[in-house]
């Protein structure tokens, strides 16, 4: 043994080897033409831990090529510790460019959000999802919910979102809320805010959901009806937020609270950083935004 | 040219791009059925495989995926051999537990319902076709509507099965359970996933 | 004034940077080298190999420097490596009947064929920490035997002589053992990818599993017929050869276990058995995989399944400490989107609450917050 790097440990192009590729593609495929049904699949052990998006990046993995622009997203944000990781994995493994530009990305993987600028056609929207399944918490067997989704029985899910109205008069789940795929699957969207269930509807992007632990692969083709659960007396609403976003000053998009002090003081901020900073290019301000001739010196550009 | 030497070569001249690029494609007319996403021909399999099958058998078929191949496919030897080589898949013994199936001549193909449905629990376990079709635009038009599709969509296979839109039709109905379809032609694929409806034209 | 943070990528080349810091410690000790871990630490190195389900040394030694001694951490490397290799082929299975044994012990008999083979145990060193360790003190060379002229066959074949044990589980002929690596779980599962599951679970979870049957949680009156540890040989099947072709040994341990079983209308009163197999030197977990196997075996035999110990789909889901790992770990990247998401529904709910329990206060708690 010497004290220099060897080559005892090598590894295979895009870090998937070849087979394993081809299992998930085939996976995706039927992902796609039985929308909303999970496919089981061999997934592989990656080389970040299983809660940090291993089923996301097996899926983009899997898809990606040499002409492809990879966008990488974590709660919205290109620049959260997780993404920015992502991000780098994939530059390396594969070569790939990057972005943080949603419009121009061909591939953009997700963990906890959708984007705002709305997707087009031919672009892929890769989820992470953690618990794929979404009877796992009303049943823990997987024996059980598998028979609950051949036979179309989801009595369960409809009981549980009425108990939450009974307890707390509405329903009380506001991420992770279940939807109903082309009227045939109950899917779990992965812990996004129900407040992007509504992009998912007849989205022009394809939508492919990866979940490494629990080895499903799932997806949404494009313009395919998803509807979020609800009840004639208590439809389906998202949330809404009393304020615009103190830097951008947008209104109708999903915001994150920042805390700025320990006496209460607190702002709310866009969680999809590139659509915040887009439209502070635009010039639009929020009432806490950097003074212009400020912005440049303390805003670093997008990676 | 030997059936050795025959089998060995045609395949992919860069097995990892090729196999994205035609997986790519595919993926894209599955998930936008009725659409032809071009493919250019990266493989150089014996006769009457096209080269567009034989792309999509080298893309996706492995030791894991039993082939079944209709009788024009199976009387040559050299295709058995030329698939064997490249991807290790065995052929599969009856229609029914095959995970793919390559149909040369789609106009005398048996009925889709002898493939692998898959089951209510699993309906992922299907085979999925590979028909080789002449063009998507001298046969008979076919309006298709479902996931994938915008409004509506036309193609027109030419030489498709016999009775297609009505097996068609009973394929639909037998969701989630059914088979998927890739027609392959030398321009490139277009898909007919489960779930797309065949619209029938009234007069 | 509030500036977005940025800079997550300089964050984290720091962090590794200080992470490879405090892996290699202070810089006037010297740094470990492999075959240093691979001979003195070897039964680390055994279950990162076990877990890992990767017959390397050297890389289970890396895996475990790299992971700064972390042992699942160490087993995580491993495995993201493995999976990506290339398949090649199936060894034919291993015959342990066959091993040249290190170490071989039977608590049902009291001397048997092959004797009892203490080979290199703790159990009766006295757990008094040795000073001269510290010291780098020579270590006399061990007595040698003399290479084993008595065969050793297996305790289970010589119950198995009398039908007083129930045969080596038989797989239908058809049946083409799995592969937990190639496949998603399906349950219920055979017992071959059962085993191989077992087999890759954490020793610890397992041991816990194993103690409660013990307990009395799933009780089934387990005795060891025997352990084994040492060298089997592994061969291949080309199709091109007349036979097959051996590509070296294997350290192993083998557990068979041996519970009582009072029949059922199927089966005459017999013993039943619990398989536990790992590689390298490990009898703590051969031992509660072996627990686990018969456990698990409940409704196969027709007993009732009262404990988690039994129940396959919690035992099998729950047995991987990567997946484990992983996902506990994972509560700790941001979730403060949902976060929020919950955050305004309570703040909602409460407001709501209030208003109806002191609709004065809560118009005054509004007014102040605005």
């Amino acid at each position: 043994m010497t004290a220099q790097p060897t080559d005892i440990a090598t590894y295979n192009f895009a870090y998937l080897d070849e087979q394993t590729k081809r299992m998930i593609r085939r996976a995706i495929l039927k992902g796609i033409a039985i929308p909303g049904y999970q496919v089981p699949f061999a997934s592989r052990e990656m080389p970040m831990p299983y809660g940090w998006g291993t089923g996301g990046v097996q899926v983009t993995a899997s898809i990606i090529g040499p002409d492809d622009v990879l966008k990488v997203i974590d709660q919205g944000a290109d620049d959260t510790t997780n993404a920015v990781s992502i991000r780098a994995f994939f530059k390396k493994v594969a070569n790939v460019t990057v972005t943080t530009d949603t419009a121009t990305a061909s591939i953009i993987q997700t963990r906890h959000r959708i984007p705002e600028h709305p997707l087009t056609a031919g672009q892929v929207l890769v989820y992470q999802v953690p618990i794929p399944e979404p009877l796992r918490f009303l049943e823990p067997r997987e024996t059980e919910t598998r028979k609950m989704h051949a036979l179309e029985e989801y009595g369960l899910m409809h009981v549980k979102l009425y108990e939450d109205i009974a307890k707390h008069g509405r329903i009380a789940t506001t991420y992770a809320y279940p939807v109903k795929v082309e009227g045939r699957y109950v899917m779990d969207p992965s812990p996004t805010p129900k407040f992007d269930n509504p992009k998912m509807h007849r989205s022009p992007a394809l939508q492919l959901f990866g979940a490494g632990r629990e080895k499903r692969i799932y997806a949404v083709p494009p313009f395919t009806d998803v509807v979020s659960l609800d009840f004639e007396d208590h439809p389906f609403e998202v949330q809404t937020f009393d304020q615009p976003c103190a830097l951008c000053a947008a209104e109708n998009v999903y915001l994150d609270e920042v805390i700025l002090d320990d006496h209460g003081g607190h702002m709310f901020v866009c969680s999809d950083t590139d659509h915040c900073e887009k439209r502070r290019e635009e010039g639009h301000r929020g009432h806490l935004a950097p003074e212009t001739h400020l912005a440049p010196a303390n805003m670093e550009p997008a990676q | 040219m030997d059936i050795a030497a025959q089998s060995i070569e045609g395949g992919f001249a860069d097995p990892v791009f090729n196999a994205q690029t035609v997986f790519r494609a595919v993926m894209d007319a599955m998930a936008r059925p009725g659409s032809v996403q071009p493919l250019p021909g990266l493989a150089r399999p014996p006769a009457p495989l096209s080269a567009t099958s034989g792309a999509i058998a080298l893309a996706l078929c492995d030791n894991d995926t039993p082939l079944w191949l209709d009788p024009a496919l199976h009387a040559s030897a050299a295709i058995g051999s030329w698939l064997g080589f490249h991807t290790g898949a065995p052929l599969a013994n009856t229609p029914a537990d095959a995970h793919f199936a390559f149909v040369a001549t789609p106009a005398e193909m048996m009925a889709l319902d002898g493939f692998s449905q898959g089951t209510q629990d699993y309906p992922d376990r299907s085979t999925t076709l590979i028909l080789q079709v002449g063009d998507l635009t001298s046969g008979t038009p076919l309006l298709l509507e479902g996931p994938g599709i915008e409004t509506s969509a036309t193609i027109a296979p030419a030489q498709m099965p016999r009775h297609f839109v009505e097996q068609w039709k009973q394929n639909n109905k037998r969701f989630p359970r059914g088979v998927d379809i890739v027609l392959a032609t030398s321009e490139g694929v277009a898909c007919l996933p489960r779930t797309t409806r065949i619209k029938t034209m009234e007069a | 004034m509030y500036v977005a943070v940025k800079g997550g990528e300089a964050a984290i080349a720091n962090a590794h940077g200080l992470l490879a810091d405090r892996r290699r410690g202070d810089r006037s000790v010297p740094a470990l080298r492999l075959d240093q871990i691979v001979e003195q630490l070897a039964l680390g190195v055994d279950r990162v190999m076990s877990e890992g389900s990767l017959y390397d040394r050297e890389l289970a030694a890396l895996a475990i420097v790299q992971a700064r001694g972390d042992m699942i951490e160490a087993i995580f490397l491993v495995r993201a490596y493995r999976t990506t290799l290339p398949r090649f082929g199936y060894t034919r299975p291993i015959d342990t009947g066959a091993m040249l044994v290190e170490r071989r012990v039977s608590a049902t008999y009291k001397d048997l064929p092959g004797g009892q083979l203490l080979g290199p145990t703790f159990d009766y060193t006295h757990r008094l920490l040795d000073p001269e360790l510290a010291t780098g003190a020579d270590v006399a060379e061990p007595l040698q035997r003399a290479r084993e002229a008595e065969p050793m066959p297996r305790v289970s074949a010589i119950l198995a002589r009398e039908g007083l044990i129930e045969p080596d589980g038989k797989m239908p002929q058809d049946h083409i053992p799995g592969d937990i690596t190639r496949e998603p779980l399906e349950f219920p599962m055979a017992r071959d990818i059962r085993l191989q599951a077992l087999s890759r679970g954490d020793e610890g979870f397992l041991l816990a599993l194993g103690y409660s049957t013990q307990r009395g949680y799933a009780r089934n009156h387990p005795f060891v017929g025997e352990i084994r540890i040492g060298e089997v040989e592994l061969e291949l099947d080309i199709p091109e050869l007349p036979f097959a072709v051996p590509l070296g040994t294997v350290r192993v341990t083998e557990c068979q276990m041996v519970n009582q079983f009072k029949g059922s209308a199927k089966a005459p009163p017999q013993f039943t058995r619990g398989y536990g197999l790992v590689f390298g030197q490990s009898e703590r977990k051969a031992m509660a995989m072996a627990l686990c196997d018969r456990a698990l075996r409940a409704s196969e035999l027709g007993e009732d399944v009262v404990a988690a110990a039994q129940d396959e789909e919690f035992v099998i889901s729950h047995s991987d400490n990567v997946q484990a790992t992983g996902f506990v770990e994972h509560l700790k990247l941001p979730h403060y989107v949902d976060f929020q998401a919950e955050l305004d529904l309570v703040r909602r709910m409460r407001a709501e609450y209030e208003a109806r329990e002191n609709p004065a206060k809560a118009e005054e708690t509004k007014e102040a917050a605005e």
